[in-house]
C-alpha cells in the first residue's frame, strides 16, 4: 500500500520521516473533523446554525446553549442512567465471564468443549434474534423500565467468556502449577495468579463492554419508556424528536453525551490498547 | 489432554498417589469447574441461550403481545417470500456489509501500517484515530447529518472545491447508503487499526531482515511476512466486522430512518419495526432467525477458509 510511494524516498530517511509524519497529521485531522464540527456548531447562535448556508467556525460563541440543551430534556439524568446501565452490565459480565473463562481454559470436566461450543454458537447470533424473546421475558417479569430489566439481559454474552479464555490459555501453566504446589486451591490460584496476570485483558473487556453499552441504542429503546431509565443514546433520539433540526442545540446535546465517553476513553486507553495488544486480539 | 499429563510432569506432587487417583482428581476438578462456570451459565442460559431457543418458538406463533398467542406453524416464514420490504432490507444489509467491511479493513490496515513506520509520537496519533470508535453512534450520527446537508454542508463544500456538484446524500436514492457506509467506516475503523497495529508490532524484526537478505522488495516483504503473520488478526477483525455490519441499526435509524423509501432500511430496523411498531412478534422472530441463518453460513464459510489462509505460529 504505502510502501510503493515510500520506497523511492527511502534513500532519504529525513524526507521519508517527514512524509510519514505529514500523512499521520493529515489523516488524523480529517478523522477528527466531525468531532470538532460537533463542538463548534454546538456553540453557534440559533440563526447561524439554522442558516441556509451552514457556517463552520462560530461567528459568535453561545455557551448558554449548554443550559438550553439541558432545559429541553434531562440530559444529566440520562447520563447518570447511562453510567448505571453501562457499569451494571460491565461489572456483571466481567466477573462472571472471568470465572467461566478460567474453567474453560484450565479445568478438565466432562462436556467442556460441548458447553463452550454453545457459548461460541451464540457469539455470532445477532442481537435481534434475542431482542424479541428478551423483551417478552422482561415484560412478563414486570421488568420494563426497571434496572434489572435493562441490565440483566445484556450482562451474559459469550464474548467475554471467549476473550478471557483466549487470554488465560496464553498464560503459562507453570505459574499456576507453582501456586498449586505451594498448596493453593483452584480458587486461590485463580485469584492470586490468573487474575493479576489478566488485568489488562479484563480491563480491555470492561472498557469494550462499557463503551459498547454506552452506545447501545436498541435495547434501551425498547425497554426504557420513562426518564427514570432512559439512557443518553435514547435521550438523544427523543431530543431529535422534540428539537427537530435546531442544529446548535442538537449538536450541543450530542457533545454533552459524547464528551464524558471521550474523557473516559482517554483515561482508560492505556489499558484498552495494552489490553488489546496482550489479550491475543493482536493475532497470537 | 494436556492437563492429564501435568501431574506426571510435576512428578513429586504428594496427592498424586499412584493407585487410581485420577478419577477422584478429575471429579474434584469437575466440581470446581462447575462452580466457576455457574454464575455465568445461569445468566447465559436465561438471558442469551434461552431467548435464542425462544425465538424459534415465537417464530411459529401469531403474537402481538396484547392478546394470547396462537399457533401459526411456518406461516411467518412463508410470509417472508412475498414481502418486498424484507428482501430489500436483506439486500440493503448485504450491500452495507459487502462495501463497509472491506473498506473498514483497508482503512484500518492502511493506518496501522502508516503508524507502524517507527514514529516517536505513534501513541498520540493512535489515540486520536481511535477517538471515533469511542463516541456514541447516535451523537455522531447527528454531526454526519449536518456534514451531509446538501446545500453548503461540509461534504458538498469540499467536493465543490474540486468542481464536483455533490449529491443530496441522505435523501438521494443512490447516495444514502454510501453516505451511511462512509459514516460507519469512520466510526469503526479504529478497532481494527489497534488490533492490526498490535499484530504488526508483534512480528519479529528478524523475519523482515531475513526477507531483505533474500532480496525481497517492500511489497514482497508485505506479501510474504506481514500478511501471513497478521492473518490471525485479519481473520478476527473480518469475522467480527461482518457480524457487526449485519446488525447495523443506530446510524440508519438516526440519519435516514430507513429512507428514502426503504433504500437504507436494514434488517435490524425492519425487525424493530415489525416487532415494536407493528407488534408482530412472531413475524419479527422469523425474520431474525432467517438473518441468523445467513450469518451462520457466512461465518462457517470463513472458518473453513481460515484453515487454508490463516497462519498460526503454533
Amino acid at each position: 500500500m504505502t510502501t510503493d510511494a515510500v520506497t523511492p524516498l527511502l534513500k532519504n530517511p529525513v524526507a521519508t520521516r517527514k512524509l510519514i509524519v505529514f500523512a499521520c497529521f493529515l489523516v488524523t485531522a480529517v478523522t477528527l473533523v466531525p468531532v470538532v464540527m460537533m463542538v463548534l456548531v454546538a456553540f453557534q447562535s440559533d440563526a447561524e446554525s439554522m442558516a441556509a448556508q451552514p457556517s463552520f467556525w462560530p461567528s459568535s460563541w453561545h455557551p448558554e446553549n449548554l443550559q438550553r440543551a439541558f432545559d429541553l430534556v434531562p440530559l444529566g439524568r440520562y447520563l447518570v442512567n447511562t453510567v448505571i446501565f453501562a457499569a451494571g452490565t460491565t461489572l456483571l459480565e466481567t466477573v462472571t465471564a472471568a470465572l467461566a473463562a478460567y474453567a474453560f481454559a484450565r479445568l478438565n470436566f466432562p462436556g467442556r468443549s460441548w458447553l463452550f461450543g454453545i457459548y461460541l454458537a451464540t457469539l455470532m447470533i445477532p442481537s435481534q434474534v434475542t431482542l424479541i424473546p428478551q423483551f417478552i421475558l422482561v415484560a412478563k417479569l414486570q421488568g420494563i423500565d426497571t434496572w434489572p430489566g435493562m441490565i440483566l439481559p445484556h450482562a451474559f454474552t459469550a464474548i467475554g467468556v471467549f476473550l478471557l479464555r483466549q487470554f488465560f490459555l496464553g498464560i503459562p501453566r507453570d505459574y499456576e502449577e507453582a501456586a498449586r504446589l505451594d498448596g493453593a486451591n483452584r480458587w486461590q490460584a485463580f485469584i492470586r495468579v490468573i487474575v493479576p496476570l489478566a488485568v489488562p485483558a479484563i480491563a480491555t473487556l470492561a472498557v469494550f463492554k462499557f463503551i459498547g453499552q454506552w452506545n447501545n441504542l436498541l435495547w434501551p429503546l425498547v425497554i426504557s419508556n420513562s426518564d427514570s431509565t432512559r439512557t443518553a443514546a435514547v435521550g438523544l433520539q427523543v431530543f431529535q424528536d422534540i428539537n427537530g433540526t435546531q442544529w446548535n442545540l442538537l449538536l450541543m446535546a450530542a457533545t454533552i453525551t459524547t464528551v464524558p465517553l471521550i474523557v473516559l476513553f482517554f483515561l482508560t486507553q492505556r489499558w484498552f490498547i495494552r489490553g488489546i495488544t496482550m489479550s491475543g486480539l493482536g493475532g497470537r | 489432554m494436556a492437563v492429564d499429563t501435568l501431574p506426571a510432569r510435576t512428578a513429586p506432587r504428594p496427592q498424586a498417589a499412584p493407585a487410581g487417583p485420577t478419577p477422584r482428581w478429575r471429579n474434584k476438578e469437575t466440581i470446581a469447574a462447575w462452580l466457576f462456570i455457574l454464575p455465568s451459565l445461569i445468566g447465559f442460559l436465561i438471558f442469551t441461550a434461552g431467548p435464542v431457543l425462544a425465538a424459534g418458538v415465537i417464530s411459529l406463533l401469531n403474537w402481538n403481545l396484547f392478546s394470547s398467542p396462537t399457533f401459526a406453524g411456518l406461516k411467518n416464514f412463508a410470509r417472508l417470500g412475498p414481502d418486498p420490504t424484507f428482501w430489500s432490507a436483506l439486500g440493503n444489509t448485504a450491500y452495507f456489509t459487502l462495501v463497509s467491511v472491506p473498506l473498514t479493513i483497508l482503512v484500518s490496515l492502511g493506518l496501522a501500517l502508516l503508524l507502524n513506520q517507527g514514529l516517536s509520537r505513534i501513541a498520540v496519533f493512535r489515540s486520536l484515530l481511535l477517538l471515533p470508535y469511542a463516541t456514541i453512534t447516535v451523537a455522531v450520527a447527528f454531526v454526519w447529518i449536518w456534514l451531509y446537508i446538501p446545500h453548503g454542508g461540509l461534504a458538498n463544500t469540499v467536493l465543490g472545491w474540486f468542481g464536483i456538484n455533490g449529491p443530496a446524500w441522505l435523501i438521494s436514492d443512490f447516495w444514502a447508503m454510501p453516505a451511511l457506509i462512509a459514516m460507519s467506516v469512520w466510526k469503526s475503523f479504529g478497532f481494527g487499526m489497534v488490533v492490526f497495529l498490535a499484530g504488526l508490532q508483534a512480528i519479529p524484526q528478524q523475519l523482515y531482515e531475513a526477507a531483505r537478505v533474500d532480496g525481497s522488495s517492500a511489497w514482497q516483504s508485505f506479501r510474504n511476512v506481514t500478511l501471513p503473520m497478521l492473518s490471525p488478526a485479519l481473520f478476527f477483525v473480518i469475522v467480527t466486522s461482518i457480524i457487526g455490519s449485519f446488525q447495523v441499526f443506530d446510524q440508519a435509524l438516526i440519519m435516514t430512518n430507513g429512507g428514502p423509501g426503504s433504500r437504507t432500511t436494514t434488517l435490524v430496523m425492519y425487525i424493530y419495526r415489525t416487532g415494536f411498531e407493528n407488534y408482530d412478534q412472531g413475524y419479527a422472530a422469523a425474520q431474525s432467525l432467517v438473518l441468523f441463518g445467513f450469518i451462520v453460513v457466512i461465518t462457517a464459510a470463513q472458518f473453513v477458509l481460515q484453515r487454508r489462509l490463516v497462519h498460526y505460529d503454533n
